[in-house]
């Protein structure tokens, strides 16, 4: 367990996470993948503090990851049954016009 | 992860300890059942009786199951309830003596959310998804009270460390001065283990709801783990709120058990006593009434906490 | 050692169940994928001796999973057993970007000459992020309080279809409120 490696694992789960942001159609399936993301995030994060600069202001950052992922959730939720709602679409290709 | 060194032996000790008072919570479980139903046998043999009927019974099976998610979900709350016991202290021992033990509690008990929903899901059958929805419905009112709850007696000892949250109460019990963060808690409790009021999830009007489809070892395991689920919250309660192992006479460890063995009566006696919450009411109950009046219990214990320092 | 072969572990778990989010052919499956990948990162986290970000991150993505599979249900119209699907546009270019951002971090990771550690872990590293929290670092808390606090109504506000008109009448003064579905308190 190194910064190295760490940080490898912390790129291969933004990757995945990339391909599933970019590649999916359904919202959820979209929010799945920046969750996977800023889980990578999460990661690389933890392992700067530890292996940089374990100072106590490091953390602080963790969290506001942490709340950003809440934030980006909730939000997409709200969003995703709003659409659902108003245009009975779940697909992002459907959503993509300023109609309706 | 801390270097605290756990050894298998205390592990399987921990483990027996909840077994056997999962099993007491059956036979009182069963003896109440006998006596609310009047005349016949005392029912203190029921779980014994249960345990080898479900033992020997056929799995049933059912069409398109996602069978893996089935079986995770419904030996989950057996697997949740002994990593809680890990880290509550039974006198001088703890098994995973976690800074942060209040949390991993926390983050335990969401797990519910997750098993109870797979269960309901895995079968592919309409009344146990039913059930399903209900538990998180449920779940929905009655996380974030519990969670608060758990808030109150962290601040008062300035401590996320089970034991020193316990050791913070020597002079005043924590269920003195914050009762109604601990109803909340028990109310959590209750909920987490699908128990007493929070039984919809199980109902007999959607044919046993979660478990309408699971039979044979796969309900003995979703089972025990309920009656697991109530005693690991019983457990927890001691060092949280019923001042941990301190009591006249006997030693810490042994206080710590008396004390869950009458909390964890209380919650099984509490079945037959409490109307079953159905979710959509409670959904409003929990927000509107549960939740204001535990962060108010917060609000206090934190002045209160301010004030003495 | 026991550090290093759980770390591989819990990287090989993350990794690979977060990859299955998008190969799996069911919804619950997929969603409860993501939370698996979730806890063997927050496990890691532990072993990067944050332990409150750990747990916390273990509870926050559970229950959010827990959601996301009713939300993945309700949505994503079709039989909710195992059912093959395959929702995805542009896959080449997806994965072709993915693999380079792979490459690119990767290389960044292996071949800058990271400095070396400086300063030492505080003793209790939850108190240090709670005193950090509460002392020189309050703005942030405050920040984050304010913006979720502000997505909480932004939420409600897209996600609801209906305005206290509907629940209270056009002059805001029926009682009890015309409600669908009934609360207990009975407002």
């Amino acid at each position: 367990m190194t910064l190295q490696t760490v940080l490898l694992v912390a790129a291969a789960l933004f990757s995945v996470g990339l391909y599933g942001a970019l590649s999916q159609q359904v919202v959820v399936m979209v929010m799945m993948g920046l969750e996977l993301m800023l889980n990578g995030l999460i990661v690389a994060a933890a392992g700067f503090w530890w292996f940089l600069a374990p100072d106590p202001s490091g953390q602080v950052l963790l969290l506001v990851i942490i709340a950003a992922m809440t934030v980006e959730m909730a939000m997409g939720f709200a969003v995703a049954t709003h659409l659902h709602r108003v245009r009975r679409v779940d697909m992002t290709d459907m959503a993509a016009d300023l109609n309706g | 992860m801390p270097d605290s060194a756990v050894s298998a032996g205390s592990a399987l000790a921990a483990a027996g300890i909840l077994g056997l008072l999962a099993v007491l919570a059956a036979v009182l479980d069963g003896f109440l059942t006998a006596r609310a139903a009047g005349g016949g046998p005392s029912g203190l043999s029921r779980p014994v009786g249960e345990v080898a009927r479900l033992m020997r019974q056929r799995r049933r099976t059912t069409v398109a199951a996602d069978t893996l998610l089935w079986r995770i979900g419904s030996a989950g709350l057996l697997v949740m309830a002994l990593m809680i016991v890990t880290v509550v202290p039974l006198g001088e021992w703890t098994l995973f003596d976690l800074d942060v033990g209040v949390i991993w509690f926390n983050a335990m008990d969401v797990l519910a959310w997750a098993f109870v929903w797979l269960t309901g899901w895995g079968a592919n059958s309409t009344h146990s998804l039913v059930g399903g929805y209900r538990f998180l419905a449920h779940g929905l009112a009655y996380e974030l009270p519990l969670m608060f709850g758990l808030v109150a007696p962290a601040v008062a000892a300035s401590s996320l460390n089970v034991g020193t949250v316990a050791d913070a109460q020597q002079d005043l019990w924590f269920v003195v001065w914050m009762p109604v963060a601990f109803l909340a808690y028990g109310t959590g409790i209750l909920a987490i283990a699908v128990w007493g009021p929070f039984t919809p999830a199980l109902g007999t009007d959607i044919a046993g709801g979660v478990t309408a489809e699971l039979s044979g070892v796969d309900r003995l395991v979703f089972q025990g783990g309920r009656y697991a689920l109530l005693a690991a919250g019983a457990a927890f309660a001691v060092p949280m709120f019923l001042g941990g192992g301190a009591g006249p006479l006997l030693p810490g460890w042994a206080w710590a058990l008396v004390k869950t063995g009458a909390l964890l009566a209380v919650f099984v006696w509490l079945r037959r006593r409490l109307p079953a919450v159905r979710p959509d009411l409670f959904m409003e109950v929990g927000w509107v009434v549960l939740l204001p009046a535990v962060l108010v219990q917060d609000l206090l214990v934190a002045v209160v906490a301010v004030w003495r320092t | 050692m026991i550090t290093h072969i759980s770390f591989w572990v819990f990287a090989v778990v993350a990794v690979l169940s977060g990859a299955a989010v998008f190969w799996v052919n069911s919804m619950a499956r997929a969603s409860y994928a993501l939370a698996l990948s979730f806890i063997a990162v927050g496990l890691q986290v532990l072993l990067l001796h944050q332990n409150y970000i750990g747990v916390v991150t273990i509870l926050m993505m559970v229950m959010e999973m827990a959601v996301m599979a009713v939300y993945m249900v309700m949505f994503m119209g079709m039989n909710p057993a195992l059912m093959p699907m395959n929702m995805v546009h542009d896959k080449r270019h997806a994965l072709a970007a993915a693999v380079g951002a792979f490459l690119l971090l990767a290389a960044g990771a292996v071949l800058i000459p990271w400095p070396a550690r400086r300063g030492t872990p505080p003793a209790g590293v939850t108190v240090a992020l709670g005193e950090e929290l509460m002392g020189p670092k309050m703005l942030v808390m405050a920040v984050v309080g304010a913006v979720i606090a502000a997505t909480i109504v932004a939420g409600v506000v897209l996600a609801a279809h209906r305005t206290r008109y509907d629940r209270l009448g056009d002059d805001l003064r029926r009682r009890p409120a015309n409600d669908p579905q009934p609360g207990g308190v009975g407002r």
